[in-house]
């Protein structure tokens, strides 16, 4: 089914209004649904942490923050709850805090790392990991290991320098 | 078709699949939702050179707007693209792997998502397959990535790993003994989620469940696939005890639901895609249970995808009404009952 309000793209928000008990049937593509601020959805994900979004208002911003790659302004964000490139992360980044700590429970991405982003990164992290490794070998009384942690860690360390760390 | 369900399957009395994908940008590009046609032909043609030469196996390219949506919709119907993906039919493509264990669908809501399948429980190798492919693309895309935020993904529910691992399992006795609501709810609290055949909102019709992870930051691959590989083991665990449990108090009605089903499949002349899977599901823990020996109730999962309506429509090679459908459902399952022996 096509869009009532475009024609153009494919209908997926499906509602029926009822006014003064005139029931109407409603069918809209997402983006035109937006338009339609009235529409009062049912329940969905977005709608979740849309309202999770608002949960964080902010008292101070009066100004909205638009991304200057794709165009998408915070309230727009606040509307669909979904990014328009990847620029709105470092864009919105204040503001987007408090709603990923609120959706994970974390704030700090601790898996892979791509394997071609900058060497400063991945040396970070391996760093990380060795620290935590060495503690975790004196703990249990492994000192050869440890000692094998701790020239690891050396030269890591070096490497760092190099990039100016 | 439904190649991917092939080859050794463990836990497969209570798991039929697992499924995991990650989700992954290119940097630079406007994510899929407010991308122009030009822009999306020059990405994938980024990540169709990034494949040759990352990328040993054959795979087959199909892009969404050189299909028709009855093909589209049985590619969904068989889990090798998400129902996303006809958002933007005129961007969005995929490529499938030869035996269609792996896919990577291009601007589905993010600009890629790997995915990778495999029949009955096995994380490990779904997660192995998956890391891998997206190793070999990294060396040659340049992926969206915050030091603190991880991968950075169109939905704020998917950054940080951008991993979503999950298991298919078929639950009837659990079902049965009306436990399954609790589970469902245990589950939430420790960050799993619950969701039917066909992902978020979809019924959970023929007993079958999808149990994934929602967190994919703050936690490491490893632990995320490593805690819903625990969990599933209690699950298996519970449906197994609740089975023996209903055979030693309650095998009469049991065998006696069973063979029902497998009258009602073997003779109906029509049949809706609910009542068929509810009876498949039955039959299939007849065999699970030990009341019915074939191996083609073992696969019957194929079965399940290939009644689905756009797959019977492919299969019969034209479009079809509700009402014909329901016939030659019937029909499909009647001459697949045939087959089985013992």
């Amino acid at each position: 089914m096509l869009c009532e309000s475009c024609g153009k793209n494919e209908a997926y928000i499906h509602y029926t209004k009822i006014v003064n008990g005139k029931h109407s049937e409603v069918h809209l593509c997402e983006e035109c649904a937006l338009k339609h601020y009235d529409l009062d959805t049912s329940f969905n994900v977005n709608n979740l942490f849309t309202g999770l979004i608002d949960g964080f208002k902010d008292k101070t911003e009066s100004v909205d923050l638009k991304c200057e790659l794709c165009g998408l302004s915070y309230s727009d964000f606040r509307k669909i709850g979904k990014f328009g490139c990847s620029k709105c992360y470092e864009t919105f980044k204040p503001k987007l805090e408090p709603l990923i700590k609120g959706l994970h429970g974390h704030n700090i991405h601790r898996g892979k790392i791509p394997i071609n982003s900058s060497s400063r990164i991945y040396l970070k992290r391996e760093e990380d990991k060795l620290e935590r490794e060495l503690v975790e070998a004196v703990k249990k009384e492994e000192y050869e290991r440890a000692a094998l942690i701790r020239d690891q860690l050396k030269q890591l360390r070096a490497a760092l320098e190099g990039y100016g760390e | 078709m439904t190649k991917w369900l092939e080859g050794p399957a463990l836990d497969d009395d209570v798991v039929i699949s697992t499924r995991v994908r990650v989700a992954r940008n290119i940097d630079k590009y406007r994510f899929p939702s407010r991308m122009t046609v030009v822009e999306s032909d020059q990405l994938t043609e980024d990540v169709l050179r990034g494949m040759r030469d990352a990328l040993n196996d054959n795979y087959r390219f199909i892009r969404l707007r050189d299909i028709s949506p009855r093909e589209q919709a049985a590619y969904i119907e068989q889990h090798l693209i998400s129902p996303h993906m006809v958002r933007r039919k005129d961007i969005s493509s995929f490529l499938v792997r030869d035996d269609e264990k792996a896919t990577i669908m291009i601007n589905e809501e993010d600009h890629l998502r790997i995915q990778t399948l495999f029949p009955g429980f096995n994380l490990k190798d779904a997660w192995e397959l998956c890391s891998e492919i997206d190793d070999k693309l990294a060396e040659h895309l340049n992926f969206a990535f915050d030091e603190s935020w991880g991968y950075l993904t169109a939905c704020p529910t998917n950054v940080g790993t951008g991993l979503r691992a999950s298991v298919m399992l078929h639950l009837p006795c659990i079902t049965m003994s009306k436990t399954m609501n609790s589970l469902i709810e245990g589950l939430r609290e420790i960050g799993l989620t619950v969701r039917g055949l066909y992902g978020e909102g979809s019924e959970a019709y023929g007993n079958l469940y999808q149990i994934s992870n929602q967190v994919t930051l703050g936690e490491s691959e490893g632990d995320i696939i490593g805690k819903l590989n625990k969990v599933v083991y209690q699950i298996i665990k519970r449906e197994r005890n609740t089975r023996e449990y209903l055979k030693n108090n309650m095998g009469l009605e049991l065998e006696n639901k069973i063979y029902r089903s497998l009258g009602i499949l073997s003779y109906a002349r029509i049949m809706t895609s609910k009542e068929a899977m509810r009876h498949l599901s039955n039959i299939r823990l007849g065999w699970e249970m030990g009341y019915l020996r074939s191996e083609n109730i073992r696969n019957i999962f194929k079965l399940m995808i290939r009644i689905q309506p756009a797959n019977i429509q492919e299969e019969f090679e034209k479009d079809m009404s509700d009402e014909e459908r329901d016939i030659a459902r019937a029909k499909i399952i009647r001459d697949y009952m045939k087959e089985l022996e013992g």
